[in-house]
């Protein structure tokens, strides 16, 4: 029955989005509203194996630029559709996820970490050298005319919309079945899941490859989006932290953190780099992190269930 | 277009940056390997020490040497009120590993806006009086450029190992990283030494930064091209091991150099991270370790 009516919720998320589209509202908020969509998607994604997981990846603008770059060479090569480029996008980097599922049993902790983080400037070099997708130049893309709806923009808007709502969902599926109970147990103690039956590398790789795909589908898009991709845009560090922050933000043991943390610290990222400055915005956000992690380690959620308890 | 002399430029030039390399990574070795803090912001200190340097030089006319050497105390206070937040807020509620690293990654992520919001994105360089002149062995040609930083870095890594076998200090860190409730039990608090600690390897962070903008030019982004580089360095060399440390930092120099010669520059910052990948799935202990 609660699925039902968050599949109710979910709906009215898409039918406000297309009735949204046809008002007549600023174009610029459908230009901010796609980032903050991406957002949820990517905050929703990272948290499938930071919070549920506890395996801190720093990777995300790898798998990010993977999906960006997979529709690169897509649209290039054959002129793939949306649809298309979207799952290949997500399976491409969910591949990768996979990859760096079996690094887990070698790599814990901090050393995961880094590998994450390795992976990313490997990658970006690779694309770097790579000139069929544009190399270190950069390559322009041309939208497809005539969209379902709207102009482009907007339509873009709405499939992000949908992509935000089906990641989400799958996150809430994950966190209560038994694959979230399982996750949970290796996070806080992996010897003593392992132990006790769990088993960890099947959900570990789970989790990676969930998590990769749909850090991919957030990233295929993206060429549609910014119609110029260039190895510094698909591989900006804001992604990884941003992907970090906004879990930390809104609480990483439910679903509704991320999605939580990515509303506010997108919109307010949107607000900042339009009235202050680019580079100041992401300033606020790398303090933002910091004092959320020293002073409300639990995040808003946290907050919340503190200030219920009393 | 293989040449003799083309390897053993690469291989002299790879020695002289290596030993930088070290140099840069002992901060690393002291705090990661030792202590086993997970400070992934050391590069972005080393860049803050770059342009700690360059205001200095900009507006006194000091040498980047003297001005890292002198800043070494500033930075080590910073260091040291660093150790403290990530203490209160993360070690004491044991709570270190997930949100510590996220914590130092903030820091990284802060150290390198603020700079690029004071600095701009303008690549910066100190020109020294040696950074032009260079002498000649047998056909390989000797940068001072290069091989200034090569003697710093040695006589770094060569200090801080007299430092952690011979002073009181030094063993009692030694001390903190292999047990720290006997050095509680022998009436010392591990909480005072990793502090210590910690504010010394951030020190050599300030030192390493100056040299750092004396070889090459820097962006605020630079840090990141360094972050591999460290813990590539760390954990080959065999997690605080400072010999191991040295010796790491120049195979990784050697290497890139190698990298850089035969297959163009592009790759050799990939060097570090497959280096990196293979010393953790095949030997995590490293060449030196415990």
């Amino acid at each position: 029955m609660k699925t039902g009516r968050t599949l109710l919720v979910a709906l009215a998320v898409i039918v406000a989005g297309i009735l949204l589209a046809k008002l007549r509202v600023n174009p610029y908020f459908y230009f901010a509203g796609y980032v903050i969509l991406q957002y949820i998607v990517i905050a929703t994604a990272w948290n499938i194996l930071g919070g549920y997981a506890g395996y801190v990846n720093f990777g995300t603008p790898a798998f990010f630029a993977m999906g960006a770059y997979t529709a690169v060479f897509l649209i290039r090569s054959v002129h793939a559709p949306l649809p298309v480029l979207i799952v290949a996008g997500g399976l491409v980097a969910a591949l990768l996820g996979l990859g760096i599922g079996y690094l887990t049993l070698r790599l814990r902790g901090t050393f995961f970490s880094i590998a994450t983080l390795a992976l990313a400037v490997v990658l970006q070099t690779a694309i770097i050298n790579w000139e069929y997708v544009g190399g270190s130049r950069g390559l322009s893309v041309i939208r497809p005319s005539g969209p379902p709806f709207g102009n482009y923009v907007v339509f873009l808007f709405t499939v992000m919309g949908g992509l935000a709502v089906v990641s989400v969902l799958v996150a809430r599926f994950i966190e209560r079945s038994w694959i979230g109970r399982g996750l949970a147990a290796l996070r806080d103690n992996e010897e003593a899941a392992e132990c006790m039956g769990v088993p960890t590398l099947k959900l570990k790789l789970f989790a990676t490859t969930v998590s990769g795909f749909f850090l991919g589908v957030a990233g295929a898009p993206f060429p549609y989006y910014v119609t110029f991709v260039e190895p510094n845009s698909a591989f900006a560090l804001d992604y990884a932290v941003n992907a970090l922050a906004m879990p930390m933000i809104g609480g990483t043991t439910s679903w509704v953190g991320p999605v939580i943390g990515a509303v506010l610290l997108g919109t307010a990222s949107q607000l900042a780099t339009v009235t202050i400055s680019s580079e100041m915005n992401l300033f606020i956000v790398g303090v933002v992190l910091v004092a959320f992690v020293v002073l409300a380690p639990e995040g808003i959620l946290g907050l919340v269930r503190k200030l219920r308890g009393r | 277009m293989f040449s003799w002399d083309l390897l053993a430029n690469a291989v002299v030039a790879g020695l002289l940056i290596g030993g930088f390399y070290a140099a840069v990574s002992l901060g690393v070795g002291l705090i990661f390997g030792l202590l086993d803090i997970a400070n992934i912001a050391q590069p972005a200190f080393v860049i803050l020490g770059s342009y700690a340097a360059y205001v200095l030089n900009n507006s006194y006319g000091l040498d980047p040497i003297l001005t890292g050497l002198l800043l070494t105390p500033v930075f080590y206070l910073l260091g040291a009120a660093v150790y403290r937040v990530y203490y209160t807020s993360f070690e004491r509620r044991g709570e270190e590993s997930l949100r510590g690293l996220v914590f130092f990654f903030g820091i990284l992520f802060i150290i390198e806006v603020s700079l690029s919001i004071i600095f701009g994105v303008d690549y910066r360089l100190i020109q020294t009086w040696y950074g032009s002149r260079s002498i000649e062995f047998a056909g390989v040609g000797v940068a001072f450029r290069y091989l200034v930083p090569f003697v710093v870095g040695v006589a770094m890594t060569l200090a801080l190992h007299l430092f952690l076998g011979r002073t009181f200090y030094g063993r009692a860190i030694m001390a903190v990283s292999q047990d720290r409730l006997a050095l509680r039990l022998m009436g010392a608090n591990p909480v005072q030494i990793k502090t210590i600690a910690f504010g010394v390897g951030i020190a050599a962070a300030s030192l390493a930064g100056a040299l750092l903008i004396s070889i090459a030019p820097v962006i605020p982004s630079t840090d990141r091209d360094y972050i591999g580089r460290m813990f590539a360095i760390t954990v080959l060399g065999g997690m605080g091991s400072i010999g191991g440390t040295l010796v790491a930092g120049i195979v990784l120099g050697i290497a890139e150099s190698l990298m850089a010669t035969f297959f163009g520059p592009s790759w050799s910052l990939a060097v570090s991270f497959g280096i990196l990948l293979l010393a953790l799935a095949v030997r995590p202990a490293g060449l030196f370790g415990r």
